[in-house]
């Protein structure tokens, strides 16, 4: 049998968070209700014209610039021409010959280090309307258009084939992903088709120099199906070629439901897309002073927060990835340390002690894990920190904390209101405690012979109950000495 | 009351007439005598009665909009006008209504003018003889027998009919200035950019052009001011101030150089009409202007480029009737043939035939070797009249080799293409011109000169053809409809 490779290349669409339409001013709210978001202009009415958003050629050169693209001084619309009920012109407005940018590179992290995978071209062009038909497609008797994508802004990034596997289409796609979010051009919203992604793989033996035939893959929204779709279809491609077949150069469609892909059309039925220059658009002329405020205004993105908090903060890889699956979540985290301050020492708990608490707690109660999320938590970075400033001045124990914060979380008010209003404060009163101790004591004779016959973790039985009867708010270490001290006597 | 426009509004000014009872006039004319004609699809009675009382209010308070205020004029139908079925002459349009108005529009309303209809246009503007309008052809009110031209058949017909003071059509390759020529009135093409082509059903995005017919040069002046000027709805329309063309007609052409290409008078051409448009040249030098040779040698090839790119940019532009969204739907046991029902019913021959010559030009492998090579001769065309224009301030040729054919004369679709041989390359170029009536011919059948200039030099075209004009008395000479 013969041992493959596997070059793989990715073709991401992202839907732009213009306000506006690319060509047109209507707006781009998700879910509003069918055709109520369109003009004559969207809705491709006789005699009208496209013009250019200017906001989407800007979220477009940002783009281009954090994946270290050469912008072009002039780039080109071009027609592309199907007949697709749910494109209204028949044509979708796109760029061919002269994109927008070219020659970029993503890196991603993967087993045994980074990778910079080539990005061949960046390109903008509009959306299509939506298919609705009645009851399944094979026998649906009629279908509906909702034209309120139809020319919403999208951009095209087409990366070389550069992708090894399918985990590592997979890795690209997230880090394409969460670049796109750091930049704000994209809620990266892949149920909402925010981003899609069509994905062309080859095989060829291992050592081979020439590329084997390719095989576009379509339809795939989800991570999870990036990586199911390519892992079948690189086994069905292995077990053919070793069969002694060639393979066919197709569009194949990837079903999730039943885990495969089939073949949608050959290369004998590709679409001649009949490309022209756009004769209703000039040429874009790309202004480079506007090109450099651009890039001046570049956030910091995610690969380089990640480093930067390991190196800086301490936090563990693993928590860093966490945090940067949104800029909202980086902004919450940093401005929390912020406000907490670096705290004592060079290795300073307090970097991860707050990734502790936003990946375990936060995380946890927040709905879904977007952008959005984080912008509507009820407890705000600089309550947060005053919880954990509690916690750290030992006024409140750890698990008290977590019932103060989920207290927060549905009141909205601050720590330091609930643990007093509450009576939450720990009890740190020796003389309260040593009553409480000689009380539990009293009533588990057995656990004292225990631990004096040499059990020593009869004393954590003890501990419990102590801190039972003062309903957690004990001072967990003060317990314990003067539990020992207790023991220890007689 | 079948006088210029700015005769017109002298007369609204003292008085002497109302645009209502002008506007009225109009619509009995067009009831008496467009049976004969065909100018129109489609007449807006009540809309116009309205718009020219309006007018006449203003008129009464001394405040009017300026010089177009209560002027009658008719709109080719590849203008859209919300609320009035739009169809450019096609069936595929018969019953569709816009939701919104041309940029076009929009300015003649503000200017206050009076829109009597709109009128017929070879379908989807390809043609030169309105005989492919899917509704009824127009008859030339010189000679019935004869077309009025096209694709802008109706709105010339109408003007020179005497059916509207002053109508708009659209210029692709010559479909303005060539029945201008035909109908003995005034027709200019204005600059590629210069008016704006929102709401103007695309015919070849990159040629087409809005511009007015007249009965003269100083109402084409009020025609063009009104409706020119940047529009950002168009990303191709040129952003430059937009002169009171008016104002500068009356500066004569004593000093400017014309030229005068060795390609426009070619073999074949109607001996009447080489010997009307060498007169009004002569004319011109007795003005004060100089004449001089100049070459264009890639006209002989514009034909054949403009027939690669129209039909390339056509293929495109009319992709989306396929009855999905608005217009003729044909029903089909499902998507594929009830587009391809809709399209075969809903387009004519004419249509048809650029439809496939056009996708088979932008095929892979077929598109360098058409559509490239196309562009390229646009590229050289341009050059060659850049060139000239160094020399030369402005152009003059024949409009068109001959004069008004007859109905059905030019079965063969290339011998169509022919007429217009003189007008493609200032398309091509994008350049304005300007055809302006320079006599008839034996058969008393009129004739007209073509000026053409430097890009957005408007003014200076305008302003030769008034000098002619003002010296000359053509346009006195009116056909009889009745």
């Amino acid at each position: 049998m013969t041992t493959y490779e596997t070059v793989i290349g990715l073709e991401v669409h992202a839907q732009l968070s213009t306000r506006s339409k690319m060509f047109c001013g209507c707006p781009t709210t998700f879910g509003a209700r069918p055709n109520t978001q369109t003009c004559p202009v969207c809705l491709g009415m006789p005699g009208v014209l496209p013009v250019v958003n200017r906001r989407a050629v800007e979220f477009g050169i940002r783009t281009a610039l954090a994946f270290g693209c050469r912008v072009n001084d002039a780039c080109r619309f071009a027609r592309k021409h199907y007949y697709y009920p749910d494109m209204p012109k028949n044509y979708q407005i796109s760029q061919y010959e002269e994109p927008l940018a070219e020659n970029g590179s993503l890196e991603i992290d993967i087993e045994g280090g980074a990778r910079a995978i080539g990005i061949q071209r960046l390109h903008l062009e509009e959306d299509v309307g939506k298919l609705l038909h009645e009851g399944p497609l094979e026998t649906a008797q009629a279908s509906l258009v909702d034209f309120n994508r139809s020319g919403v802004a999208l951009m095209e990034t087409v990366s070389r084939p550069e992708l090894s596997s399918p985990e590592e289409a997979a890795a690209y796609l997230r880090a394409f992903r969460t670049v796109l979010i750091f930049l704000g051009v994209c809620d990266g919203n892949m149920e909402e088709g925010s981003l899609r992604c069509d994905a062309n793989i080859s095989l060829r033996p291992r050592g081979s120099g020439t590329l084997g035939t390719k095989v576009e893959i379509k339809n795939l929204n989800s991570f999870r199906n990036v990586q199911r779709a390519l892992e079948f279809e690189e086994q069905r491609q292995a077990l053919a070629l070793d069969a002694g077949e060639r393979i066919v150069q197709e569009t194949r469609l990837w079903d999730a439901d039943r885990g495969y892909t089939r073949s949608m059309r050959s290369k004998e039925f590709a679409h001649d897309y009949r490309y022209f220059p756009e004769p209703d658009l000039v040429p874009l002329q790309i202004d480079r002073r506007w090109v450099e405020e651009i890039r001046a205004a570049l956030p910091e993105l995610p690969r380089a927060w990640r480093q930067r908090a390991v190196a800086q903060y301490g936090l563990p890889p693993y928590d860093a990835e966490v945090l940067t699956q949104s800029r909202a979540l980086v902004d919450y985290y940093e401005a929390a340390l912020r406000e907490w301050g670096p705290g004592p020492g060079a290795r300073s708990e307090r970097p991860k002690t707050l990734s502790n608490w936003i990946m375990s707690e936060l995380l946890r109660v927040l709905p879904g894990d977007d952008e959005r999320a984080i912008g509507t938590s009820p407890i705000s970075p600089g309550h947060l920190v005053g919880l954990l400033r509690l916690i750290e001045n030992a006024t409140i124990s750890g698990k008290i904390a977590k019932d103060v914060f989920q207290k927060m979380f549905v009141s909205g008010e601050d720590a330091r209101t609930i643990v007093e209003r509450d009576g939450l404060t720990q009890v740190a009163d020796e003389g309260a405690l040593v009553q409480v101790i000689e009380s539990v004591m009293a009533a588990n004779p057995k656990a004292i012979e225990d631990y004096r016959r040499g059990k020593k973790e009869a004393k954590g039985a003890l501990v419990g109950q102590v801190m039972k009867a003062t309903r957690g708010k004990a001072n967990p270490a003060l317990v314990n000495r003067l539990l020992e001290d207790k023991l220890s006597q007689t | 009351m079948h006088q210029p426009i700015h005769e017109l509004t002298d007369a609204y000014r003292r008085g002497d007439l109302t645009p209502t009872a002008v506007a009225e006039d109009y619509l009995a004319r067009i009831g008496a005598l467009d049976g004969k004609v065909g100018a129109y699809l489609t007449v807006v009675r009540e809309q116009a009665l309205a718009a020219a009382h309006e007018s006449e209010l203003r008129w009464r308070a001394g405040t009017p909009r300026g010089p177009l205020d209560g002027a009658p004029v008719a709109l080719k139908d590849v203008l859209c006008t919300a609320g009035v079925r739009t169809t450019a002459g096609s069936k595929m349009l018969e019953r569709f209504v816009p939701p919104y108005d041309a940029t076009t529009v929009e300015r003649l309303q503000a200017a206050g003018a009076v829109i009597l209809g709109k009128t017929n246009m070879d379908e989807f503007a390809m043609g030169s003889s309105t005989e492919h309008s899917a509704f009824h052809p127009t008859r030339n009110p010189w000679d019935l027998a004869r077309v009025q031209g096209g694709s802008s058949g109706g709105s010339a017909a109408a003007v020179a009919g005497g059916l509207a003071a002053g109508s708009y059509g659209s210029d692709t390759g010559g479909s303005i200035r060539q029945p201008a020529a035909f109908c003995g009135v005034v027709g200019m093409k204005p600059t590629y950019g210069r008016v704006s082509r929102y709401g103007l059903i695309a015919l070849a995005s990159s040629l087409d052009q809005i511009g007015p017919f007249a009965q003269d040069v100083t109402d084409t002046a009020l025609l063009l001011t009104a409706v020119a000027g940047y529009d950002r709805r168009d990303a191709t329309s040129i952003e430059a101030p937009v002169p009171d063309y008016a104002a500068e007609l009356s500066k004569g052409v004593a000093g400017l150089t014309l030229g005068l290409p060795d390609e426009y008078f070619i073999d074949g051409m109607d001996p009447d009409v080489e010997r009307a448009v060498r007169q009004a040249i002569e004319v011109l030098k007795g003005l004060g202007a100089r004449i001089e040779r100049v070459s264009l040698p890639t006209t002989q090839h514009s034909l054949a480029a403009y027939y690669v790119i129209l039909p390339a940019e056509a293929s495109s532009n009319l992709a989306r009737y396929d009855g999905v969204k608005y217009g003729l739907r044909v029903a089909g046991r499902d998507l594929i043939e009830m587009q391809s029902k809709t399209r075969a019913a809903g387009f004519g021959a004419e249509v048809k035939r650029r439809i496939m010559l056009g996708t088979y030009a932008l095929s892979a492998g077929y598109y360098d070797a058409y559509y490239g090579k196309a562009q390229s001769v646009r590229t050289l065309v341009r050059r060659e009249f850049a060139a000239a224009f160094a020399r030369v301030d402005l152009i003059v040729a024949p409009t068109t080799p001959n004069v008004a054919f007859k109905h059905g004369e030019k079965e063969d679709p290339l011998s169509m293409y022919l007429n217009d041989v003189f007008t493609i390359p200032g398309n091509l170029s994008g350049i304005p011109g300007v055809s302006v009536p320079c006599g008839f011919n034996a058969g008393g059948l009129p004739i007209g000169l073509q000026v053409l200039g430097r890009p957005l030099d408007e003014a200076r075209v305008l302003r030769a053809a008034y000098a002619y004009e003002q010296a000359t008395t053509w346009r006195s000479r009116r056909p009889d409809l009745s």
